[in-house]
């Protein structure tokens, strides 16, 4: 298009015939402030309006059928959880010291019906950062050599094979437990799973198998299933079990101990495994609560913001509110839902809808105000966390194998007595009951709804058709910049190409060093940010040298230079967007205006105007808005107050960010970074 | 050929009521003559360890060898013959089959599970006595003539991902087998209905009578076999004798509306049952067209050391009570390594008749705990006597071609240690796919219907070729064996199956044709359309006409749209006293009303609502 254009300005008079869409390309690339005005404005109001255009969710699975079958889990069960529940907050069972009396209680329950039970001892991995990692699942090749007798946790694993089923597929139930300092919660959260289970082992219906792990939280409730899931997806046949279990004699005790029982048939030593994994459950009950109404949380977001199939939320979701009562939310940013600039904003686009309504009777996109800000914190939420790429739950180590899970967290309204104690049981179960009989009936796996959407209440979401446009928004006039910023300075100046060497060198920097670590946050981010300094100054001198001697024949070198940055941060962004949708658009949000309005602050103090110095002041705000860690400080401070951002926390969350493999971190370290230090070159370019 | 015919002729001239009677006495005229077709029902019975039931129905159909008899039969099904005969088949089985077979706790071991653990869905093998490069399309057609024969998607198993040639590692293994499974076929009373047919007595009297319906499908397992052996000279084809042995074996729970409210004190007594509880029918009298008929009750030699059960006194059992009592009691043959022994109850179905219906039920008294005999992979060290344990395992898997096996990945484990993998495998033989290879997708018909769920890959046959389960049972009279017995005596090979594997392979959306379609319909659409258009226009002319047009009038708003045409064009706006290019497209008058119309209609509804 640049070289149409060139063409076309070279030779005065145009040819006849230039086709169409040449004319139009040539028509944006010389109208692109318009254009780039027109399109971020309308992207930005986009985003704003993606409450607005959420859509009810519905059931795409039609073998589905939740809640078409009675629940069967009656008060036998629940008494029956009620039970364990009770031996599991009894004092005695605390005694030991590594809480292997509680597994073996489990464990002796689970045998009692009728399942097969098996210990999976684990130790918790290290966790490794593979760059590349982003949708494959981890590689379990590697055996980690020098495991300490001290630290290992037992998953207790109890599976029901299905009277009739075939053995193929299987659905998973996890409850997370610490058997060291378990609150009221895990247990309950126990009873429930086993009120099920224990139904689940008498109904005839069942055609896939139900494998429940009880999970070792003591690491981590990730961790513990991880290493589970490690386990059953690649299977280790090495000697390392054996020997382990001679050094560590607790283990051996339990394992022999359980050989004894008389249903001993149903244990066994080695690893248990089912079919392929339909599904998985994370259940949990929280602890302590002040709500006034039983809800229940979803949290689905995996890492780099893969979600499972809505299909899943769909069917938790209905049941849950239409058949027991329990209200269900998602997580939300609660300090978005008293900012009054958005309620405003809400009232703006109701007071629209009701003229556009008047207008004609079928236009109805409109929402209260209210529902309004609710639906913008929910989907702000659903943004951050995805674009975080770190997993909000357990379930996150299900979907590395690509299996759809989701964390399910039951928070009662406090009270002790045992009616309340029973009603939650019964309804918790009854909820799994459906859940699990929904999957159930599926003959395929999960594949007929959304896997990319974005919530913006449990029963409302945007999918990704409609999300798309606000970002194509967004970075739709950034190559046409970029060429008419290309085409302006070649014209003027038909030079050298601006070096483009800069951005390479300033990645390198970043790389290398995010290896310092065993300093507190602060120093580390501190030195971090010397180090950086030092680095690309010492750098420039080296390397950018012809920037500085070549000035006086360069005047429109900085141009060059934006037409390089922005280009870089359209193939970033539209890179990124595929590797996480949610990060590229906060991304984009961040760096299109910055490098769109990014000039030199030296022209516009020579220019004098009152609109060069209105773009001057923007230039400084957006540039420090789209440092990352200043980005981060704001952000932080909006939602937590400033009083108690520090230093150190930004330095925290990328090192979790580098734990989790995100790939957030790669596009900060990659995309982000190198194009402020472009951006901010540019406005403090000496021209 | 005669001598034969006179019968017939003889038979409908008597009439139909006397049906019956008439053909025995036609059998037993000509049974001197030569070997007469035959067909006995029996059914076994036993309690498996976890609180379940076995039952195995075995149906027998014999026709001899002849060559008088031509293609008639008087109990044979003729299906079966002429498929025997069309299609030259030395051996053939077929089994349908729900449900897992629990190793673990049904055993592995013993002649009844070796031989009735099948994998779920259909499996089908056939021994062919068929030149070698006719064995392909004979199984093709065999595939498809059962497919109709009993109404199953068989006919799958003739597309080359689906069936193999087992060279060694099959037992009745020879050049002219081919094996097959689907095992996402599934199973229900409309594959039954067939199977039932082929009886001479179908379901409406002997031991048959039992197969009620509801209560079979309600079971653990369910797998209905037929098994084919083509006996006698094979050169002409003509007159091999066919022997049919149709198996149902099912696992059932007794009482199982019981069970739920079972605690555990109660746990452990096993549930009593007698066949009117678990089918809901009783047996009222034999088949008349079987030869024997009879039903027996095996005790374990688990079950029957639990019990203190020996062979003096399994007379007087104290853990049970039997209803009914047994005509005859069969012992094992007592071998050296086991010191309890097998006890097989007999109970003759003959003596019942309509009035007094046979029942048999089995009452406990004491709680008991035993364990079935489980593969030997469990069992071997006891078989090594000079401390050096071997045991040959064969491994035989059918893997469709679209699943990539990497052998160099292979790694073996014998007691958790690794070993290299030359000492412990003798022999690897893989036979490629030879028609198709992997081209990194599928075609769409080569998915299954329902792709989405995943793509299965058989179960693999573990077979342990130096073991044969056999039950040799002490007996007196050896003249009127029963088709069971002698089964059991068989030595059968041990062949666990492995569970089905499911593999969630990436399927593409399969309403991508429609869009694809859709899509290029649209690029044609336009193509053709832009293409006449051009052929159809004369620039020159045209021009003319719009510029003569145009002269005409000059506005405000032309003016504007003519600008913005003009840079859409890339032209520079030429003065304004000639004419614009442009107008020809944009009617400022039609735009007029347009804008006016809808302002109207806008105010309308605003001031009506």
């Amino acid at each position: 298009m640049a070289e149409t254009k060139e063409k076309s300005l070279s030779d005065e008079k145009p040819k006849p015939r230039v086709r169409p869409i040449v004319r139009l390309g040539i028509f944006l690339i010389s109208h692109s402030f318009h254009v780039s005005v027109v399109c971020c404005t309308a992207g930005v109001l986009a985003l704003f309006l993606l409450p607005v255009l959420a859509k009810n969710t519905y059931i795409s699975e039609n073998a589905l059928m939740p809640g078409s079958a009675s629940p069967m889990l009656s008060n036998q069960h629940v008494s029956d959880g009620n039970r364990l529940v009770k031996d599991l907050t009894n004092p005695n069972s605390k005694s030991s010291e590594t809480g292997i009396e509680s597994h073996k209680i489990i464990a002796q329950y689970m045998l009692d019906l009728g399942a097969e039970v098996s210990f999976h001892k684990f130790h918790p991995q290290m966790n490794q950062f593979h760059p590349l990692h982003f949708f494959s699942s981890p590689d379990s090749g590697k055996i980690q050599e020098n495991y300490s007798c001290s630290s290992y946790g037992i998953n207790t694993v109890g599976i029901i094979r299905a009277p009739r089923g075939d053995g193929k597929e299987a659905i998973v139930l996890v409850t997370p437990y610490n058997a060291l300092k378990s609150g009221f919660g895990e247990a309950l959260s126990l009873g429930i799973a086993y009120s099920v289970f224990s139904l689940l082992t008498q109904v005839t219906w069942l055609a896939k198998d139900i494998i429940w792990l009880v999970a070792d939280s003591q690491y981590g409730e990730y961790a513990a299933v991880a290493a589970w899931l490690r386990e059953y997806q690649t299977p280790k046949f090495s000697s390392l079990s054996a020997p382990n279990a001679e050094m560590c004699p607790d283990v051996n005790n339990l394992f022999e101990l359980k050989g004894h029982s008389i249903s001993g048939s149903k244990f066994s030593n080695s690893f248990r495994r089912a079919g392929t994994m339909a599904a998985a459950l994370v259940l949990k009950v929280r602890d302590q609560n002040e709500q006034f109404e039983d809800t229940i949380s979803i949290y689905a977001e995996a890492s780099n913001g893969q979600m499972p199939n809505l299909d899943l939320i769909n069917v938790v979701n209905y049941l849950a509110v239409h058949r027991q009562g329990l209200r269900v939310n998602v997580e939300k940013l609660w300090s978005l839902l008293n900012s009054s600039w958005l309620k405003s904003l809400g009232e703006i686009f109701e007071s629209l809808a009701k003229v556009a309504k008047s207008l004609y009777p079928k236009w109805k996109f409109g929402i209260p105000a209210t529902e309004y800000v609710e639906g913008t914190a929910t989907l702000a939420s659903s943004l951050y966390y995805q674009a975080l790429g770190v997993p909000t739950g357990p379930h996150g180590a299900f979907r590395d194998y690509q299996v759809d899970a989701i964390t399910l967290e039951i928070s009662p309204k406090f009270s002790l007595d045992k009616v309340w104690r029973n009603d939650i049981l019964l309804r918790g179960g009854r909820l799994i009951e459906g859940v699990i009989r929904s999957v159930n009936n599926l003959l395929e796996k999960f594949h007929q709804s959304f896997f990319l959407y974005l919530l913006t209440s449990p029963s409302k979401f945007v999918s990704v058709g409609v999300y798309m446009i606000a970002f194509a928004l967004l970075i739709a006039p950034l190559p046409m910049v970029a060429a008419s910023l290309y085409v302006d300075a070649n014209s003027s100046s038909k030079r050298s190409k601006g070096d483009s060497s800069t951005p390479s060198a300033i990645t390198d920097t970043d790389e290398h060093s995010i290896a310092i670590r065993s300093w507190s946050p602060t120093t580390s981010f501190m030195i971090w940010v010397l180090l950086s300094i030092l680095s690309l100054l010492t750098l420039n001198s080296v390397l950018a040298s012809p920037l500085a001697c070549a000035k006086a024949t360069q005047e429109k070198e900085w141009a060059l230079v934006k037409s390089v940055t922005i280009s870089s941060v359209f193939i970033g962004l539209g890179l990124m967007s595929v590797i996480n949708f949610a990060t590229a658009e906060i991304g984009a949000l961040l760096m299109v205006p910055m490098c769109l309005l990014a000039q030199p602050l030296k022209l516009d103090v020579r220019a004098g105007t009152l609109r060069s110095f209105c773009r001057m002041i923007c230039n400084l705000v957006l540039g420090h808005i789209a440092f990352p860690p200043a980005a981060f400080f704001l952000l932080k401070g909006m939602l937590d107050g400033f009083g108690n951002a520090n230093v150190g926390d930004f330095w925290m969350w990328v090192e979790s960010l580098w734990a989790w493999n995100s790939a957030t971190y790669l596009f900060i370290g990659m995309v982000q970074l190198p194009c402020w230090v472009l951006c901010i070159s540019i406005l403090f370019h000496t021209c | 050929m005669v001598l034969l015919q006179r019968p017939h002729i003889l038979l409908l001239l008597i009439g139909t009521h006397q049906f019956l009677q008439c053909w025995i006495a036609f059998g037993s005229v000509n049974e001197e003559g030569q070997k007469q077709e035959e067909f006995s029902e029996e059914l076994l019975l036993k309690t498996l360890p976890d609180h379940k039931l076995l039952a195995h129905f075995h149906f027998q159909s014999s026709a001899p060898p002849s060559t008088s008899n031509g293609c008639h039969h008087h109990l044979f099904p003729k299906a079966i013959s002429q498929l025997v005969q069309k299609f030259r088949i030395k051996e053939m089985e077929l089994s349908f089959t729900q449900g897992r077979w629990n190793y673990e706790s049904w055993g592995g071991f013993d002649p009844k599970s070796s031989s009735n653990a099948k994998p779920a869905g259909v499996e089908l093998w056939a021994v062919f006595d068929v030149p070698q490069h006719h064995i392909d399309a004979s199984w093709k057609n065999l595939t498809h003539t059962l497919s109709g024969l009993f109404c199953a998607s068989i006919n799958f198993l003739e597309s080359t991902a689906t069936y193999s040639t087992p060279e060694w590692s099959f037992p009745p293994a020879s050049g002219n087998v081919r094996y097959g499974t689907l095992p996402c076929e599934a199973v229900c009373t409309e594959n039954l209905s067939p199977w039932l047919k082929l009886l001479p007595c179908r379901d409406k009297a002997g031991i048959a009578l039992l197969l009620d319906r509801p209560s079979l499908y309600r079971g653990f397992y369910h797998s209905q076999q037929l098994h084919l052996t083509s006996t006698g000279s094979s050169s002409e084809g003509i007159d091999s004798g066919i022997i049919l042995e149709q198996t149902l074996t099912v696992v059932l729970q007794p009482n199982s509306e019981m069970a739920i409210e079972v605690h555990a004190s109660e746990k452990h007594i096993q549930p009593s049952w007698s066949l009117s509880s678990i089918f809901g029918k009783q047996v009222s009298g034999r088949c008349v067209l079987a030869k024997s008929s009879s039903v027996y009750l095996l005790l374990d030699r688990g079950l029957s050391a639990a019990n203190g059960l020996t062979s003096e006194n399994f007379w007087s059992n104290p853990s049970f009570e039997l209803s009914a009592n047994p005509d005859r009691i069969f012992l094992e043959e007592s071998s050296s390594h086991s010191k309890s022994l097998s006890i097989l109850y007999m109970f003759q179905v003959e003596k019942y008749c309509e009035s007094e219906p046979f029942d048999i039920g089995l009452m406990w008294k004491v709680p008991l705990a035993w364990f079935c005999q489980q593969t030997p992979l469990h069992a071997s060290s006891a078989n090594s006597k000079d401390g050096s344990c071997e045991l040959r395992v064969d491994v035989f898997q059918v893997v469709p071609w679209y699943v990539k096996v990497y052998f160099h990945s292979l790694r073996v484990f014998v007691d958790q240690q690794p070993r290299a993998v030359s000492d412990i495998i003798e022999k690897i033989h893989v036979s490629p796919s030879k028609d198709k290879c992997l081209l990194g997708f599928l075609r769409i018909d080569e998915y299954p219907p329902d792709a989405n769920q995943g793509f299965d890959i058989p179960s693999a046959i573990i077979s342990f070729p130096n073991f044969h389960a056999s039950m040799v049972f002490l007996e007196d009279d050896s003249l009127n064996k029963s088709p069971l017995l002698s089964k059991f005596q068989e030595k059968c090979p041990v062949m666990p199956y492995t569970e089905v594997l499911l593999v969630p392979l990436t399927t593409p959306d399969f309403s991508m044709p429609y869009n694809v379609i859709t899509i290029t319909c649209t690029v044609f659409a336009l193509y053709f359309g832009s293409l006449l258009n051009v052929l159809q226009r004369r620039v020159a002319e045209e021009e003319r006409f719009l510029k003569a047009k145009a002269a005409k009038k000059t506005g405000r708003l032309p003016l504007l749209l003519s600008k913005l045409s003009a840079k859409l064009r890339g032209r520079r706006l030429e003065p304004l006293h000639s004419p614009p290019s442009s107008s020809s497209f944009i009617n400022s008058k039609l735009v007029l009303k347009v804008i006016l119309v809808a302002g109207l209609a806008v105010g309308w509804q605003y001031f009506f609502s």
